[in-house]
Order: structure tokens, then sequence, then C-alpha cells
């Protein structure tokens, strides 16, 4: 920085003591239009947009007709919410959990020097690429009771087996988490074998030095130095949970009846398809809020702690 | 019996060779230090010998004992690493115990140990901190500590003191040496620093291209070094070599540099000394003696010419020409030499080198 | 085996193939990985049979008849609730969408990023902050003012509105790509250019692009694979003809018209993901450093 501040120092001695401010780095200033435009416009505004038309009686026009919390009351006594968050709940609080023990194992059993690590990656990874409506449909078609695994294990003699998530209302969000890990995994064992990678090899020689187990020094050396690198991960993860859209759409269109609804899926259906725009800004301002939820914590412990440094 | 005993190890990654047919008897108590540039296999060896690394071929024995198959921790040693290696999350009183609580010992004879070590290293006052918390230099202790408390017999050092600023690094190398000499335990030390090797070390083996070029006390290696190679790698400033040849004159032989012939009757030979048409003669800066205006006539001196001086504190080194050939010799500070100035020189002939061009060795 | 007169321990220590450690590491890891191909296999061997062969098997069973009747007709003539032209307009939509998309963002993130990393301004870190978190923002919190916005311009339904929309949401990630690898170029060579009289296009163009091209191709993976796989914007910014391949593929497969069509289903998912699926396996590493660049430094 000290260097920064002597070459404009340097140009301002030599407009004669005239610095202008404003014209300084003006080509970078204009180049920067479009980030400027997207940062205050897109993000700060919409936002607030959608916040403030929340607290009005905005159905298929907004208008700026208040009505104080009456939106987010009718929102918490409609059904289709309630089930919307719960399912959100259960999926995120489970693929969370697994995504993370899950992309850890992995991780730690690709970095055991083994042979073909990259076939083995490259196949883990590989449903990540997919969209997930893809992902969706396919899993939609393996979970399909009359031609998928249920009909196969029948077919081998088991008549009276039972594996038909999709169709029953009280396992239709563990069919899609099934399908979320699949895709998702793959990403989250990546990050973590990055981590891994990242660690000085002498700290695995001092630990077989010292006659310490791998498994144990996994655990007590190898995860509380990758704390940053789970918790960014657990972060990402979150916000991706949150906007679980698309994979219902494809996979269960929300049914069987409501019982797969998702918060994102409830916006879009009452902004686009039922016109009551006011209902979908306030579910989508509770979208907001539980995602600050999780990143006001994170960005504190994150960046709070590297300013220290 | 000796201590460490490294008997035809070799080392392949692949097709390259990294250690070849390696032989090394280390005795007990001794503190060996494995000199060599990056990539000379001196790390390999030791993480060899600590068991981080499998062999390829050979043996190894830690106190008579084949250890060739052994797990590290069941080698008898303590390993200390460059980059200190400690377990972050961990207090230092916390890296110092993880090793023997492992082991299943006894809660109280772990805190003996640990208590023993910090006080052994000063840094009892240390023991609730975290390795963030610690300056460079602390943290190389507790790394030391950390191979302390395992009571090991021999002591392994993979470059210790490299990160550590040039200050600090001498002052831990003062204290690693009263280490050894309070502990008396044996201790192998790589290192590509030849101050640290010179310092610290009863014997240096340096290496080059997995091989051992020569094995001896400091003192041998930096006055009869066995080849070239060695020559040029020990001292600094480094040592000069001349061209020219050996010839048999007078009954005795000279050294014909051009025009001019230094005696070599004073010399101390490895070898039985003998006529070679491509020789080196090797002399160290100070071993050059320079006469501005008459030399004293006791012994044969030469003409050179002063291309330029550079003051280095305590001394200057001053590079001239000789016979076409670039020579440097360290003067006293307070002498003066100007470009083009014409001197004279002489040897100091026990403590040059000749050797065989072809060969590259000490004669 | 601690008898010094003993030659056995010699060498490397002998480790049998078939040890505990690897038929545990080898076989966990076989089975993991059966586990993730079985959904790419089943769409496979679906999509080539023919639906009295899939009324009749099982979804494993590779086709006895291998047809390809499924694919053309996933291609060019399997209905949604509106058309029945198959596939092929929601590639050709797609690719439309993709190409103007995956240059506009780039070109203006990496301009972005290299602002942030060698010209700081004032305001700048703020901005480029809000950005990063703008990233974590639910789109649905803007989906409808940005309708609102692209109504007043003409733009909604339009392409090139979801062009526009694709180029901002991607700003966030591409910027922060651009803008962390720029900070590595040595900072010397940014000030002996300017010395020699470079301004900012100079140094852009001449000395960070054609340094960076590495992580312009990390940058097209992540874009290529981002938009075409998009489903949520493509179905809020366009209208039916203008549909994405995402967006056709539900309708096709979802459509509660007719009998269901596995195999040609199956057939069309797996045209979807082909595009992805190709850049994936052809990239390869730059892939995986795409995604680790894009969220570890996150």
């Amino acid at each position: 920085m000290a260097e920064v501040t002597a070459v404009s120092s340097a140009s301002s001695a030599r407009t004669k003591g005239r610095p202008n401010p404003l014209t300084r780095n003006l080509t970078a200033k204009i180049a920067a239009i479009p980030m400027v435009l997207t940062a205050s416009v897109i993000f700060v505004g919409c936002t607030i947009w959608t916040v403030v038309y929340s607290f009005t009686s905005t159905r298929s026009i907004p208008r700026l007709k208040f009505v104080g919390f009456d939106q987010y009351e009718r929102l918490w006594s409609t059904n289709r919410w309630l089930i919307s968050i719960e399912n959100l709940a259960i999926y995120g609080i489970l693929s969370a959990i697994f995504s993370l023990v899950i992309g850890f194992v992995l991780a730690a059993l690709l970095d055991q020097k083994i042979r073909f690590e990259n076939t083995f990656r490259t196949i883990l990874l590989y449903p990540f690429a997919l969209s997930f409506i893809v992902t969706g449909l396919v899993w939609q078609w393996i979970l399909n009771p009359d031609f998928g695994i249920q009909k196969v294990v029948r077919d081998l003699g088991w008549e009276g087996f039972v594996f038909n998530p999709l169709n029953n209302a009280e396992t239709v969000i563990y069919g899609v988490l099934i399908a979320g890990l699949w895709q998702g995994t793959g990403l989250i064992m990546c990050l973590m074998l990055a981590g891994m990678r990242g660690i000085d090899e002498d700290i695995w020689n001092a630990a077989r030095i010292d006659g310490i187990p791998k498994w144990k020094t996994y655990v007590f050396v190898i995860i509380p130095m990758m704390r940053a690198v789970f918790i960014t991960t657990l972060v990402l993860i979150a916000s991706g949970i949150i906007k679980v859209y698309d994979l219902v759409v494809a996979q269960t269109s929300g049914g069987p009846g409501i019982a797969s609804e998702v918060p994102a899926k409830y916006v879009y259906d009452f902004m686009f398809g039922r016109t009551n725009l006011g209902q979908g800004f306030a579910a989508s301002t509770m979208m907001l809020l539980s995602v600050l939820i999780v990143l006001i914590p994170w960005a504190y412990l994150e960046f709070g702690g590297k300013r220290r440094d | 019996m000796s201590s460490v005993s490294v008997r035809d190890i070799s080392l392949n990654f692949g097709a390259i060779r990294v250690l070849q047919d390696l032989n090394l008897e280390v005795e007990e108590g001794e503190f060996l230090v494995l000199l060599g540039p990056s990539g000379c296999g001196k790390s390999t060896l030791l993480n060899c010998i600590a068991g981080l690394l499998d062999v390829s071929d050979g043996q190894i024995f830690i106190k008579g004992r084949n250890v060739t198959w052994q797990e590290p921790k069941d080698r008898g040693i303590g390993m200390v690493f460059q980059s200190y290696a400690l377990y972050p999350q961990m207090s230092v009183e916390g890296n110092l115990s993880f090793g023997l609580r492992n082991q299943g010992m006894a809660r109280d004879k772990v805190r003996e140990r640990v208590d023993r070590a910090a006080k052994m290293l000063q840094i009892e006052n240390l023991l609730a901190r975290k390795p963030a918390q610690l300056s460079g230099g602390q943290r190389q202790r507790v790394a030391i500590g950390r191979a302390l408390v395992r009571d090991a017999e021999v002591f392994l050092f993979d470059e210790p003191l490299s990160n550590l600023d040039a200050k600090l690094r001498s002052e831990l190398r003062v204290e690693i040496k009263r280490l050894h000499q309070k502990l008396t335990n044996t201790m192998i030390y790589v290192t590509h620093d030849q101050i640290e090797a010179l310092t610290l070390a009863d014997r240096i083996a340096v290496m080059k291209g997995g091989v051992i070029q020569q094995l001896d006390v400091p003192h041998t290696i930096y006055n009869r070094p066995r080849n070239l190679y060695v020559a040029g790698f020990i001292g600094s400033p480094s040592m000069n070599f001349l061209d020219g040849e050996i010839v048999a004159q007078d009954g005795g032989l000279v050294f014909r540099l051009g025009s001019h012939e230094v005696p070599l009757q004073d010399y101390v030979a490895d070898i039985d000394l003998r006529p070679a048409a491509n020789a080196v003669f090797g002399v160290r800066p100070e071993h050059v003696e320079v006469f501005q205006g008459d030399a004293d006539g006791s012994k044969p001196t030469f003409p050179a010419v002063v291309d330029l001086e550079e003051p280095m504190g305590a001394d200057s080194l001053v590079w001239m020409t000789l016979e076409g050939q670039q020579l440097s010799a360290r003067v006293e500070a307070s002498r003066r030499f100007r470009r083009g100035d014409e001197v004279r020189v002489a040897f100091n002939l026990p403590m040059t080198s000749v050797f065989d061009r072809q060969t590259e060795d000490r004669m | 085996m601690t008898d010094a007169a003993l030659d056995a321990p010699r060498g490397p220590k002998p480790r049998p193939a078939l040890s505990r450690r690897n038929v545990f590491l080898y076989g966990t890891l076989l089975v993991v990985s059966v586990y993730y191909l079985l959904p790419l296999y089943v769409m496979i061997v679906t999509s080539l049979k023919g639906m009295p062969e899939i009324r009749l098997g099982n979804i494993f069973s590779p086709p006895v008849e291998v047809t390809f009747e499924p694919w053309v007709k996933a291609w060019s003539s399997a209905c949604t609730g509106l058309n029945c032209d198959g596939l092929s307009r929601g590639f050709w939509n797609s690719v439309r969408i993709l190409v103007p998309s995956v240059v506009m963002s780039i070109a203006i993130a990496s301009v972005n990023g290299y602002a942030l990393a060698n010209w700081r301004f004032r305001g700048a870190d703020l901005f480029f902050t809000i950005l990063i978190f703008g990233a974590f923002i639910p789109y649905q919190v803007m989906i409808y003012p940005i309708v609102i916005l692209l109504r007043e311009v003409g733009l909604y339904t339009d392409l090139f509105g979801l062009v526009i929309v694709h180029t901002i949401f991607g700003m966030p990630i591409l910027t922060l790509l651009f803008r962390n690898y720029f900070t590595t170029v040595p900072e010397d060579l940014f000030k002996a250019a300017r010395v020699d009289g470079a301004g900012f296009w100079g140094i852009y163009f001449r000395i960070m692009l054609p340094m960076s091209l590495p992580i312009f191709v990390v940058a097209i993976i992540l874009q290529v694979t981002g938009i075409w796989n998009d489903f949520l914007f493509g179905v809020v910014y366009t209208k039916p003809e203008n549909y994405p391949m995402t967006v056709q593929l539900n309708n096709i497969v979802n459509s509660v018209q007719g009998v269901k069509e596995y195999n040609v289903n199956m057939a069309a998912t797996l045209l979807t993901g082909l595009v992805p699926l190709v850049i994936y396996f052809v990239s390869g590493k730059l892939f995986v450093r795409g995604i680790a660049a894009g969220a570890v430094k996150g």
C-alpha cells in the first residue's frame, strides 16, 4: 500500500499539485461501471425493493400500499409454506451432515496415495457437471416403483419389497435427498481433498514418528487444521440448499400433493403461477433472512479473523 | 558399536536413482552433518533413516537393531522438521505430550517428561500457548522438545534452522550445540548451510547426486577436500582454482602455471603425486599472501595485477589476474589496493590442494 | 526380526497387494464408484431400449435390441405441452443464450477483476464486498424487480434479457476468480509496464490477457456448465418458444399428456446432460480447478 501511495503522489506532483480524485484512475472507474451497477442496482436495490414490497398488499401489480406484517402472517399460516420450511429443514440438515461426512471420508480415501486417483475423482465428481433437472429426472426414473429399484429387487424374489420414496408423502423428501447427495458430494469431496493437500506433509511425518495411528491423526490433527475448509464448505452447502428449486421441480414437481414443496418453489409459484406477488415477496424475504442467519456469523468469523493476522 | 549404521542403501523413485549404494556409520554420541545442495539426497537419506521412506535396497541398523522394516515410531528416533510441523490446534503442552499419551503412558509420567524437556529448552512459560502465538525461534524449540520427550536414542534434524533469519539462526545454532553436549545423544543433522555444518559437526558428510563425496571431521573437509566438488562447495569466499600441469623438475615436482613454476616439495599429498598434463591448483584466499613492493625473499613469489578490491569488514578480498587466471586473496582490511597495481603473491603450500582435472580427485 | 546377523529385513518392506488396508480402501472406492456411475449407466441403457423391453425387463439390464429411435424422437419430435418438435429447438435456444452470455460475462468480469487487482480506486472494495455477498442472496429475492427492469427496457422474454441476467449473476464468482488470479501476477511487472507508458487497456490486453489464458479457460468451463444447466432464469425470463434446453427437457419429461415414453425421456435427459459432461471429461483438472477456485477462496 505504501508503494501505491508513492506512485500516486508522484503523479500528482507531475500535475503541479492539483490532485483530482475524480479523474485519477478514470479508465478503471469507467471499466468498473458494470460491477458498480450490479452491486448497487441489482444486489442492493432489488433486494431492498423486494423487502419493501413484502410489506404491501401487492397482488398482481406492485403497489405501495403498506399493510404491515399481513403478508407474513398469512405466509406463516399457510400449510404449504409450513411444509416447505419443514422439508427445507430436513433436507438441509441431513444434506449438510451427509455431504460433509461422505465428502470428508471420500477425500481421506483418495488422499492415501492410491492408484487411479484421477479416475476415481472423475467418477465421483461428474454428477456435479449435470444440472439439477437432469439429476432429478434420472433419479425419478431409478426410484420409479414400477420399473426401478423396487421392481428389480422384487424380481429377484423379495415379493414384498417396498422402496417407493417418491410416492409417499412421508418419505418423498428423502428421495430428493438421495438425488441431491449424488449430485453434490463430489464437489464437497474435491474441496476437502484440496484442503488436505494443503496440509504440510511434515505434519504427517511428525505424527508417524510420534506413532499416532492414521485415523487418530485425521480426527485430532487434520480435522482441526481444516476448520476453515469445513466452515467455508458448510456455508456453501447452506447457501445452495436454500436455493433448491430445480431438483424438486424435475424430480417430484412438489408432489405427491404438496409433500415435497420447498420455499424457492413457493416463491416462484406465487409470483408467476398465481400472481400473488405479495406472498412471493414475503416468502423470498424469509429466504433472505435465513441466508443472513448463516452468513453473518460466518463473515464475522472469516473476515474478523483475517484482519487480526 | 555404531549408533546408526546405513548399509548399501539405494532408493529409486521410478527410474530416478536418488540414493546409490550408500554406506554410513555414525558413532555413539556423534554429531553428524549431512551437507549438500538441494536435491543431493541428504533429506532423502534422513527420511530413510527415520523410516518415513521405504528404501529400495539395503539395510538400516539403529543401536545394532535392524530397523529396515520398522515403523518410524519403533526406531527410537526423534525428528525435527524444517517447517516445525507442530500440531497447530494443540497447545505447546499438547504438542509435546500427544505422542506419549497415545502410547498409553501414565499421566504423571507424561507430565514429568514434558516438564523436563520444557525446562531444558526454557519453554516452561510457553506450555499453554498455541504454536501460532510463538515466534519462529520458540516454535523451533518446541519442535526440538517434541523429539526430546520421546527419550530417543537418535535425533534427526531436517534443516531445522533454514526458516529463521540470520541472527536467530546463529543463536539457535549455539543452542543446539549446547544441547548436544548436555544430552550426548547421537544426532544427524541435514543442512545446505556450510557454516552450520562446520560449526556443529563432529563429522561432515558432503553429498552430491545421492553419493557421499567425503566424510570426515570439519578441519579435514576444509583443508584436505577429497575432490574438486567438495573443495568448491566448502568455504566462503570460495577456493581459487588455477589450471596448469604437474611436471618433474630437478628431482622434485612443480606445478607449472604458464611461465611460472610453483615448487611442490611442501605439499601434503593424499596419494603419490605424479606428473599430470591437466591439473588444477586449488588455494583458499586466506592462504594467498600479497606483497606490495619487495617480498621477503624466503619463498617463491609470482607477479599479479590487481583487478578490484572487495572490503568485507574484518578483512578485504583482493581480486587479481595471474597468468591470465583469476585469483583472490584475503588481506588485512587496512591495506589499500588500486586497479592496475602490480603485486607479487605467494602460496601457503601445505594448505593447498592439487586436483587431477580428469578424475577431479585430490592428489 | 531384530537379529543383525540375519539378512532378512533388507530393502523395501514387503507389502502384499491384497493387504486388509488395500482391500478396504479399493473395495470402498469401487462400491462408491459403482453407485455414482449407476444413474449414467441406467440413462444410457434405458435410452437404447424399446418401450416393450422396458415394460418387461429391469432398468439395469443392458438392451437386448439396441435402438436409436428414442434418441431421434427426443431430438426431433418429442412433445412438450405446446409443441412437438423435440429438444432440438431447446438446444439451439441454449446455444443462442450460451455464447453471448459466456463472452459478455467473462469480458466484463475479467476487466472488473483486473481493475480491482491492479487499479484500486476509492470505493472499489465496498462494491466488491457487496458483489461477493450478493452471490449468497437467494435469486428469488431479486427475480421480480429484475422482471420489472427488463420490461422497462423492453427486453423481458427476449433472449438478450436472459444474457444480461446471466452476466449479472455470473459476475461475483468470475470477478473473484479473475481478481484472485491477477493479484498473483507480480506487482513489479505491472509497475514496469506503467513506467514504460502502458495505460489501463494497454496493460490489460498486452500483459494480463496473454498471461492469464488458463484462468480464462477455467472461467469458460465454469460459465458454460453453469449457464447450460440453468433452469430458473430460463423459465422466468424467456417465453416458451425461447425456452432453453433444461426447461424444455423438464416440460417433455414431466408433461402429463399421453403415454410416458421412458426411453425417449432418458434419451432427452442424456442429450441435455451431454454438453456439460463432454466439457467435464475433456477439461479434467481445469474443471476441478474452476470449482475449487470458485468455492474455497470465496
